[in-house]
């Protein structure tokens, strides 16, 4: 009888691993896709592209906005290009470039080359916004409401199944929000 | 296309590895032969088919084709072939494709260099290989699958971690999983012996290589690991306790206790249930590792993305494998007679000992592990970091270093320890000499590295007196033990002084500025900007001269991969026999050129990897034991005559 209680001691350990392992588990199940979702997006203040204009994250606030991050030298932003171009001609939401670690000379000949869909064109050459965002490579693209919270990120090149599915119901969404609060 | 054979590959290898897992058992249980021999074959096909998987995936990197998406997300145009190799492996889904690759090796290998084993033990362990391939192989296809498509594909990728390119990231993953994998041979021969509810010495025998060669690949993956956080991460530090560097160290813990209990119970009907519960345990805590690494449940630098779904998926199969091992040892352990008795005074209470040492260090370290898993769950937060490790395994590793000599000493099955002790005690003051020698000529030493020094001392004089003592011709199997323990003695010797008596200085320079550290003069010549292959860098220029004479030019670099933006230092280091000049880069402190540098001096840091070096090559030649050959021989020819007789 001795015996067999010893031989299951290894098991009994066993099992309150994986129970312990599981409950972890289910602790970091709800881990957002990016930590700011749901955050107010970082403080800024960059100069834009076409003129000496400096704005911050406040000159946002009013109406939802999708900040986009590309840069003259990423083959992917130019890849995704044209769908950024319909969804800013589409008047649904407003899109806001953010230009990152870019001349500022080689993004203007990028956008003459490939149209400028934006409505607004952050400069970040030192890269600390990109930075405060948690950007991992460009292009990266965020949506954000009318008060300034960041409501969602796509990593990556937009596509129209991540455009139709993810960001269209959400700028949907925040539109109705924004005209009958 | 070609993402396409591969995703149809990996569904017959599935099915491949199911068979594999039912045909031979089913064979077994109905005693039926032609089903068993199966098993040989099948796992030769398994090979071959996880293999091309692995192939083309490494063709989709070479080609570049960005319409996969693992591909777009860990290479990019500009990185070089080489690293666009590695990059298969350089996150998630690949390296776990390769760790089926691996163990699709191991399993053809374990079906080639059988044949000591009858058809009924052989079919079942390869039938239990089975089991742990078919999940894994499910693991690939269903949560992790590296053959997604993006489409449209993008026109370039993302580059790869920048950290993982390097060539100690392109050999350390494979040797580690050759190790982590390797234990599943031990592993499924116990669990097929607990099947059978026997197990006899040729059939440890056989298992103790494997379990041997499987223990230095982890040792050798282990080792590079270290040296690559060494020289990669910039800080100068070689070993972390970080979650993911324990889970490399547990099964390597747990494979040194198993393969000295096995030395015993190979040679002796004694300590059978120990051996089989130490395999079970070795393996199962190499999934474990996979879990902590890949469930995202730990926080660490070598944790890729957190997916809940994985973290299940390897749950459940640690479940299976670990717990269906466990419940079978709970019910047949107790048939697993060990008839022989043995005397208190012998090699064999040594060894246990070891064992009872190791294992003891294992749960220590994987209790530190979990212990902020265990808060987590209770509401707190705490971190458990390298105070605690260092010191719980110091104390532990105080009765290894005292008995390994004895151990060694004893002779077996009955032998007096006073004799023992009287053959070892002139060591104990020839060590104790050195170490007074040491403590003087390298400024004196703390309390911790003068043990250390010590237990150094103590090992290698030991065992150098036993080398020269050893009646006869020595064989393969004590000159492998000799080698592995004078490995732990340098290994001692090293990590003591590298831990205590190394200088670190983070300074601030001036170009053309000159400030001597440990009596070496270091000129800081300014930094530059190049352009290399897919980064740029700022190179500093730092000569090293002693004396007046110039010694070294050493060429920090601070890299910036424009993909990522992940700024890295590439330490540069002057290596030596006795010590490391190690310098590094900062950050630039304002436009004049004035840098932040670190400049360390390793003492005796080579020792450290060395040390695990001879580890891993003492292992390597207890393989060519001729003892085991000739009794393997004998073996051999028992099963062919069985064999021929059935027929």
């Amino acid at each position: 009888m001795k015996k067999v209680f010893i031989a299951l001691v290894p098991l009994s350990v066993f099992i309150g691993l994986i129970v312990l392992l599981y409950v972890n588990l289910n602790n970091h199940s709800e881990v957002l896709p990016s930590p700011l979702i749901g955050k107010k997006i970082p403080q800024f203040e960059h100069p834009t592209l076409y003129s000496n204009q400096v704005l911050n994250q406040d000159d946002f606030i009013g109406q939802p906005w999708m900040l986009n991050v590309f840069g003259s030298w990423c083959p992917s932003c130019q890849f995704e290009h044209p769908l950024v171009t319909a969804l800013a001609n589409s008047g649904k939401i407003k899109v806001v470039g953010l230009n990152w670690k870019d001349e500022p000379e080689d993004a203007i000949k990028w956008l003459k080359r490939w149209g400028n869909p934006y409505h607004e064109i952050l400069v970040d050459y030192q890269g600390d916004t990109a930075i405060n965002l948690g950007v991992y490579g460009a292009p990266e693209t965020f949506l954000i409401d009318a008060q300034g919270t960041i409501v969602y990120k796509i990593a990556g090149v937009l596509t129209e199944k991540n455009i139709q599915q993810e960001l269209m119901p959400l700028i949907e969404q925040m539109n109705q929000g924004a005209t009958n609060p | 296309m070609l993402a396409s054979i591969g995703q149809f590959l990996l569904i017959l290898s599935l099915t491949t590895a199911v068979v594999l897992m039912l045909l031979p058992m089913i064979g077994y249980y109905k005693n039926n032969d032609s089903l068993m021999r199966t098993g040989r074959p099948l796992a030769y096909l398994l090979f071959v088919l996880v293999f091309s998987t692995f192939a083309i995936l490494v063709s989709l990197f070479v080609l570049q084709d960005f319409s996969v998406t693992y591909v777009w997300q860990h290479s990019s145009l500009a990185l070089p072939l080489r690293y666009r190799i590695t990059a298969t492996w350089g996150a998630h889904e690949g390296s776990v494709l390769m760790w089926i690759t691996v163990q699709a090796l191991w399993i053809a290998a374990v079906a080639r260099y059988s044949r000591s084993l009858s058809l009924s033990q052989i079919s079942r362990v390869l039938s239990v290989l089975g089991i742990i391939a078919t999940g894994f192989i499910a693991f690939v296809l269903f949560a992790s699958n590296p053959f997604e498509i993006t489409n449209p594909a993008p026109l370039d990728g993302r580059d790869l971690n920048p950290l993982l390119q390097d060539f100690g990231m392109i050999i350390h993953p494979p040797l580690l999983y050759f190790g982590y994998v390797g234990m599943s041979v031990a592993f499924s021969l116990a669990v097929a012996a607990l099947i059978g509810g026997q197990i006899d010495e040729k059939w440890i025998r056989w298992s103790r290589r494997w379990t041997n060669l499987a223990w230095a690949f982890l040792t050798i993956g282990i080792i590079l690991g270290s040296w690559w956080a060494y020289y990669e991460l910039g800080w100068g530090g070689w070993w972390f306790w970080d979650p993911v560097e324990n889970a490399s160290f547990l099964p390597w813990l747990a494979g040194t206790a198993l393969i000295h209990v096995q030395a015993v119970s190979e040679r002796k009907n004694a300590f059978r249930g120990w051996t089989v519960l130490l395999a079970i345990i070795a393996f199962s805590l190499c999934v474990l590792g996979t879990f902590l690494v890949r469930s995202g449940s730990i926080t660490s630098v070598h944790s890729f993305a957190a997916d809940p779904f994985r973290g299940i998926f390897i749950l459940v199969l640690l479940a299976i494998y670990a717990g269906g091992a466990l419940t079978l040892y709970a019910l047949r352990v107790n048939q697993l007679k060990s008839k022989d008795a043995i005397n208190l005074e012998s090699k064999e209470t040594m060894l246990l000992g070891n064992s009872l040492v190791f294992i003891t260090a294992t749960f220590t370290i994987l209790l530190g592990t979990l212990f902020p898993m265990i808060f987590e769950a209770m509401g707190k937060k705490i971190s458990v970091g390298s105070p605690y490790f260092g010191l719980m395994f110091f104390l532990i590793m105080i009765p290894m270093a005292v008995l390994l000599p004895l151990g060694a000493q004893m002779k077996w099955h009955k032998d007096k320890m006073s004799s023992a002790v009287k053959a070892l005690l002139p060591h104990f003051f020839i060590a104790g000499l050195l170490t007074v020698l040491a403590y003087f000529a390298f400024d004196g030493l703390n309390l911790r590295a003068t043990a250390g020094v010590f237990g150094g001392f103590w090992i290698a004089s030991t065992s150098i007196m036993q080398i020269i003592k050893f009646p006869g011709k020595p064989n393969a199997g004590f000159i492998g033990m000799s080698v592995a323990h004078l490995g732990v003695a340098v290994f001692l010797f090293g990590m003591s002084m590298t831990e205590h008596k190394d200088v670190e200085k983070d300074l601030l320079l001036k170009p053309g500025q000159t400030t001597q550290v440990a009596g070496y003069d270091f000129t800081f010549n300014g930094v530059t900007s190049i352009q290399i292959e897919n980064y740029r860098a700022q190179q500093g220029s730092i000569l090293v001269s002693q004396d007046g004479q110039p010694l070294v030019e050493l060429h920090p670099q601070k890299r910036h991969y424009p993909k990522q933006q992940q700024p890295m230092t590439e330490a540069d280091i002057y290596p030596g026999f006795t010590k490391d000049i190690y310098v590094s880069l900062g950050e630039q402190i304002n436009d004049k050129g004035d840098w932040a540098v670190r400049i360390y001096i390793k003492p005796f840091i080579r020792w450290m990897w060395f040390g695990g070096l001879m580890m891993m090559a003492g292992a390597l030649i207890a393989l060519f034991n001729k003892r085991n050959k000739r009794l393997e021989q004998q073996q051999v020819d028992q099963v062919m005559k069985e064999r021929l007789k059935l027929s």
